[in-house]
């Protein structure tokens, strides 16, 4: 018994003191308007969440974080399913194509985000090519719509490594008599993907959509360096609002606010979302 | 026909991962350019070699001070972690006590934690406790690791009590049981938790921007960013700089990615 508190220990006091005890406390700094510097807290009960029901910056923060979720989620499912599928297979040169898609995962996101800063940016690489064939040279990064479509693609292309290997993990636990028998009864392998793959494979889906979503909700780094939550908001994702309320503009009460109605809300909604989306399909 | 199937899977997978890789071939092509060329292609393939644009960057910043930096707070990370993941994983594989169960599940649960629901008064710990820049402050807090303690205790839970019992009956107390015969056997579990731990250290950007305001402490990550907006006009410099930033995770990935994927895979099976 002592050998396991002494053992526990460390790990424990370091979780609870910088986990456990700020996810409580985060609670409780919502419900004050503290500025993060002076000793007193002032308590305010409810006034930030009535403040937050008629603020522009946050209702604007929700609607580009769940934009930002749904289309990471979406992407992440489609690439990392359709990757592994090709990957699933006696096939040469399988250790060298994982690689090639993993690199994205280990590269740190200051520096990803600084490449596509420059391959999205008005004269870069990407405009030069789209005109090279007269598609004209829109200003990825200076109109809110197409950044947030770029912070997207982005995010699934750094993603993508680990979708892959998650969804090819997955893939080994089904056995080859399932296909062997769907193969007898004739099916295509559309068919075998729609019908079998895609249903056995629900868990990890499941599994892959809910790391997408606290990817976005918590994404900072990709959106600090691509575009620092412009361009007019445009990319602004709950996590990026927390930063900017509580470090640059100093209201630590109101950013802890943000934080747990944000996650409150996107949480809420997903799993209303999969709730109803389950019981359709059943 | 199988053939034809396997050409166009292979030419499928092959756009896929060029372009995957394409801005990869873009920075590296970039930061060997000469300044009159950063906008005209090629831009994929390296066709100038100005090997100047590296220690042009590099003396542009205090780099090496912030590549100490980075290697110190990662260091520290990843012993930290093994040691800390280490303990609790043996605790919660081998020892025997009331409320293990709800321990451990109580340990997965905060993983599940997203990062601004704990960051403000984990800050404001920091500035309590008077370790704002400092590397007391970029290493302890991130000492908080549950992912090491699953991979760990599910790799110790697959080992043979009877190891530990023949170990016990040659006279060796719990700590040896674990440091001389148990650790040894574990080195796989050890190896993923280092990447990992490695990976999430040397990327990580949010935390060390609170915590540090100093380029004294400032890691290379929160360079390159800083470098970036003051750089922005010159891309072979800034691209030269972001190579640098990226090597060392892109190297140890390329060395140890049988110990990642699998790491991945014990995380996953669990799913």
């Amino acid at each position: 018994m002592l050998t396991a508190v002494a053992c526990l220990a460390p790990a424990l006091v370091v979780i609870g003191l910088f986990v456990v005890y700020p996810l409580v406390a985060t609670g409780l700094l919502s419900l004050t308007d503290w500025d993060g510097i002076s000793p007193d807290k002032p308590f305010v009960g409810l006034d930030n969440y009535r403040k937050l029901a008629g603020d522009a910056d946050f209702r604007n923060s929700m609607v580009v974080t769940l934009l930002y979720g749904v289309g990471v989620s979406v992407l992440s499912v489609v690439t990392g399913l359709g990757a592994a599928a090709l990957l699933n297979k006696a096939i040469r040169g399988r250790a060298v194509y994982r690689t090639a898609f993993f690199l994205p995962v280990v590269t740190s996101s200051i520096a990803a985000a600084a490449v596509w800063k420059y391959l999205f940016g008005a004269s870069g690489p990407v405009n030069a090519g789209l005109s090279a064939v007269g598609l004209g040279a829109p200003n990825w990064l200076g109109d809110p719509h197409l950044a947030l479509l770029c912070l997207t693609l982005l995010t699934v292309w750094k993603q993508l490594g680990l979708n892959t290997v998650l969804y090819l993990t997955a893939m080994q636990t089904i056995p080859t008599s399932v296909y062997e028998a769907a193969a007898l009864d004739g099916a295509g392998p559309f068919q075998t993907m729609r019908r079998i793959t895609f249903p056995l494979l629900a868990p990890m889906t499941f599994f892959v959509v809910v790391q997408a979503l606290v990817a976005t909700f918590q994404g900072f780094d990709l959106v600090y360096q691509l575009t620092s939550g412009g361009p007019l908001g445009g990319t602004e994702v709950v996590g990026f609002l927390v930063y900017r309320t509580a470090f640059v503009t100093g209201q630590f009460g109101y950013g802890a606010t943000i934080a747990y109605a944000g996650f409150a809300l996107v949480f809420g909604l997903t799993w209303v979302q999969w709730r109803l989306g389950g019981r359709a399909e059943a | 026909m199988s053939a034809l199937r396997q050409l166009s899977r292979h030419a499928v997978l092959l756009g896929l991962s060029l372009l995957v890789v394409a801005p990869f071939a873009w920075m590296i092509t970039t930061s060997l350019k000469s300044a009159d060329k950063v906008n005209t292609g090629p831009y994929l393939v390296p066709h100038q070699f100005e090997w100047g644009n590296y220690p042009q960057a590099l003396s542009a910043a205090p780099f090496g001070h912030y590549y100490v930096n980075s290697v110190v707070m990662t260091a520290g990370i990843v012993a930290g972690h093994l040691v800390l993941d280490t303990l609790a994983a043996y605790a919660l594989a081998r020892l025997r006590f009331p409320g293990r169960n709800v321990v451990f599940l109580g340990l997965v649960a905060t993983m599940l934690v997203p990062t601004f629901l704990t960051v403000l008064p984990a800050f404001d710990l920091v500035i309590r406790f008077g370790w704002f820049n400092s590397y007391t402050a970029l290493i302890v807090p991130r000492l908080a690791d549950v992912f090491g303690i699953v991979v760990i205790r599910g790799y110790l839970l697959s080992l043979p009590r009877e190891l530990d019992e023949a170990a016990r009956i040659d006279g060796a107390n719990r700590m040896q049981v674990l440091v001389r015969v148990l650790l040894p056997l574990c080195k796989p579990a050890l190896a993923s938790t280092a990447v990992f731990s490695f990976l999430f250290a040397w990327n990580d950007f949010l935390w060390p921007l609170l915590v540090t305001s100093d380029d004294q402490y400032r890691t290379i990550q929160l360079g390159l960013a800083a470098f970036t907006s003051k750089y922005a006009p010159y891309p072979q410099y800034l691209m030269a700089g972001t190579v640098v930033a990226a090597v060392p995770a892109i190297v140890v990935f390329v060395y140890l990615q049988r110990s990642l994927v699998r790491g991945l895979a014990a995380t996953g099976v669990k799913e």
